[in-house]
């Protein structure tokens, strides 16, 4: 990846994006209390992208030199449409994955991604019990998502399990392995939650304590350990407890281009929070400004936008000083240090919310899912006072 | 494992190997991750098919580069990376 030159010349870029995700649809039958997407979901549901225009989506960003395809959402199976868009997609050489609740795959779904040349799927499962799966997406799917695995399984798809860990299962990490175990996973991702749009507004209700982390990860290694190559488990520590914050995206417009559902091309997930920045629409100028010339993906290349203490850090290369948005929603200034980093002048922030996680405050400010009526009610500035120490107020 | 010159390897189910015009190299795509190969690794894969023997491999690359010294010794240490990275596996 051919370095940045301080932003010199801001809008000549040599980097090619690798990734290309598909927020195909926000639309989603479950209700996820951790779900990353954007709070403000709602506005965006209207005017989703059609089928042509995400085979040009996919064409041009494959131009581009994108290699690996993420169809994800909400839930993509909403759409009836991911088949063809699947065989585009083989056609145009993506190694293409569909991320998906599971609710919606049919046996003759399946059976047409498989012809079709899907690579591969990947499932998100909650918990070993219903109650709390059922709980946390506050839905009924537990048993669906069971059936679901097994269906993956049998069409010959390599099994790729995704699991967002919080407080209601972080005390199940062996159960939960030994789930994945049984269903013959071949891959499986415990994702700790990390803190952007639902799960910050829920966040309170979500963060383990620092001593339910290490425990976690320590079942983990022993598990790792036993099952060798037969299954392999990545432990996603969460920002928070680190001391150094993330190289966010691998760099800012460096390998990671998003689309959303309605045709928003971003550096990463949740870029809209950040103010002042318009973001290229796909039905505008098309993906190769966007990604070349376009001033949001500019904004961040680079280290020539940073403040102190990022811009002297001796570190600075590393990690590109975080996560922009999460020092946005921390702190208010998406230029300064993520507040992850033990050096930022912000970070007693982060220290306090590891604090409160041993005392969480859980009947008075009760989860507020992921579904169409809270995120209006969020547009409409009606729940402020619970996010009021957040800059997600859209 | 230990290779021997009889042995036949593929691609590994759920891998997949190809030449990547943008990037000017081969690549391995697999759930979760890629990876860019070098010119000689790319060389020496792009001959792993379910079909050609150890021995076969050798034996054409040696004829291929005449001039590099210890080309045996560096394909059967790329094949042996390969494998404990699991993005080959035996056939015979
Ligand atoms: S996290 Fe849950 S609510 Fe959000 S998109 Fe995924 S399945 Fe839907
Ligand atoms: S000060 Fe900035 S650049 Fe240095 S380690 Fe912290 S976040 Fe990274």
């Amino acid at each position: 990846m051919a370095l940045q030159n301080n932003g010199v010349e801001a809008s000549v870029t040599h980097t090619q994006p690798l990734w290309l995700l598909a927020e195909i649809t926000y639309r989603c039958p479950l209700h996820c209390a951790f779900c990353y997407n954007p709070t403000d979901y709602d506005k965006h549901t209207q005017n989703e992208l059609s089928t042509d225009q995400w085979i040009n989506v996919l064409r041009d960003a494959r131009k581009l030199g994108a290699l690996q395809l993420g169809i994800s959402g909400g839930e993509p199976l909403l759409r009836d449409d991911i088949e063809e868009i699947a065989i585009e997609a083989k056609n145009l050489g993506y190694y293409s994955n569909l991320i998906t609740s599971g609710v919606g795959l049919t046996e003759k779904r399946i059976q047409a991604f498989k012809d079709g040349g899907l690579d591969h799927i990947q499932l998100s499962m909650h918990d070993i019990t219903e109650e709390i799966s059922n709980f946390v997406t506050n839905t009924k799917t537990f048993e669906l998502k069971k059936k679901v695995a097994a269906m993956i399984k049998s069409h010959g798809y390599p099994m790729v399990l995704n699991v967002v860990i919080h407080r209601y299962n972080i005390g199940h990490i062996k159960e939960i392995l030994e789930m994945a175990e049984a269903l013959g996973a071949d891959y499986v991702e415990l994702a700790n939650t990390q803190y952007y749009g639902w799960s910050l507004v829920n966040r309170n209700q979500l963060m383990p304590t620092k001593e339910q982390i290490d425990n976690a990860e320590k079942v983990t290694n022993k598990f790792r350990e036993k099952m060798g190559n037969k299954m392999k488990i990545f432990f996603v520590v969460p920002d928070y407890f680190s001391e150094r914050p993330k190289k966010c995206m691998n760099g800012w417009g460096e390998v990671f281009m998003i689309v959303t559902a309605n045709g928003d091309v971003l550096p990463c997930h949740s870029a809209r929070v950040i103010p002042n920045i318009e973001f290229p629409n796909v039905r505008e100028k098309g993906l190769m400004w966007a990604w070349q010339d376009s001033p949001a993906f500019n904004r961040y290349r680079g280290d020539s936008w940073m403040k102190e203490p990022c811009r002297t850090c001796p570190e600075k290369e590393k990690d590109l000083g975080g996560c922009r948005c999460q020092a946005f929603l921390l702190s208010g200034d998406a230029e300064s240090a993520d507040p992850v980093c033990s050096l930022s002048p912000h970070h007693h922030l982060i220290e306090k919310a590891i604090e409160d996680a041993k005392n969480p405050i859980l009947k008075e400010q009760p989860i507020i899912f992921r579904n169409d009526k809270n995120s209006k009610k969020i547009i409409s500035g009606e729940v402020k006072d619970r996010i009021k120490d957040y800059h997600a107020t859209p | 494992m230990i290779i021997e010159h009889q042995n036949v390897f593929k691609i590994a189910a759920h891998h997949r190997f190809q030449w990547e015009e943008a990037q000017q190299s081969h690549v391995i795509l697999f759930p979760e991750g890629m990876v860019k190969l070098n010119a000689s690794a790319g060389e020496v894969l792009s001959l792993v098919d379910g079909k050609n023997s150890i021995d076969y491999i050798v034996t054409l690359l040696k004829e291929k580069f005449k001039d590099v010294e210890s080309i045996e010794k560096d394909i059967l240490s790329m094949i042996q990376f390969a494998l404990d990275k699991a993005w080959i596996e035996k056939v015979i």
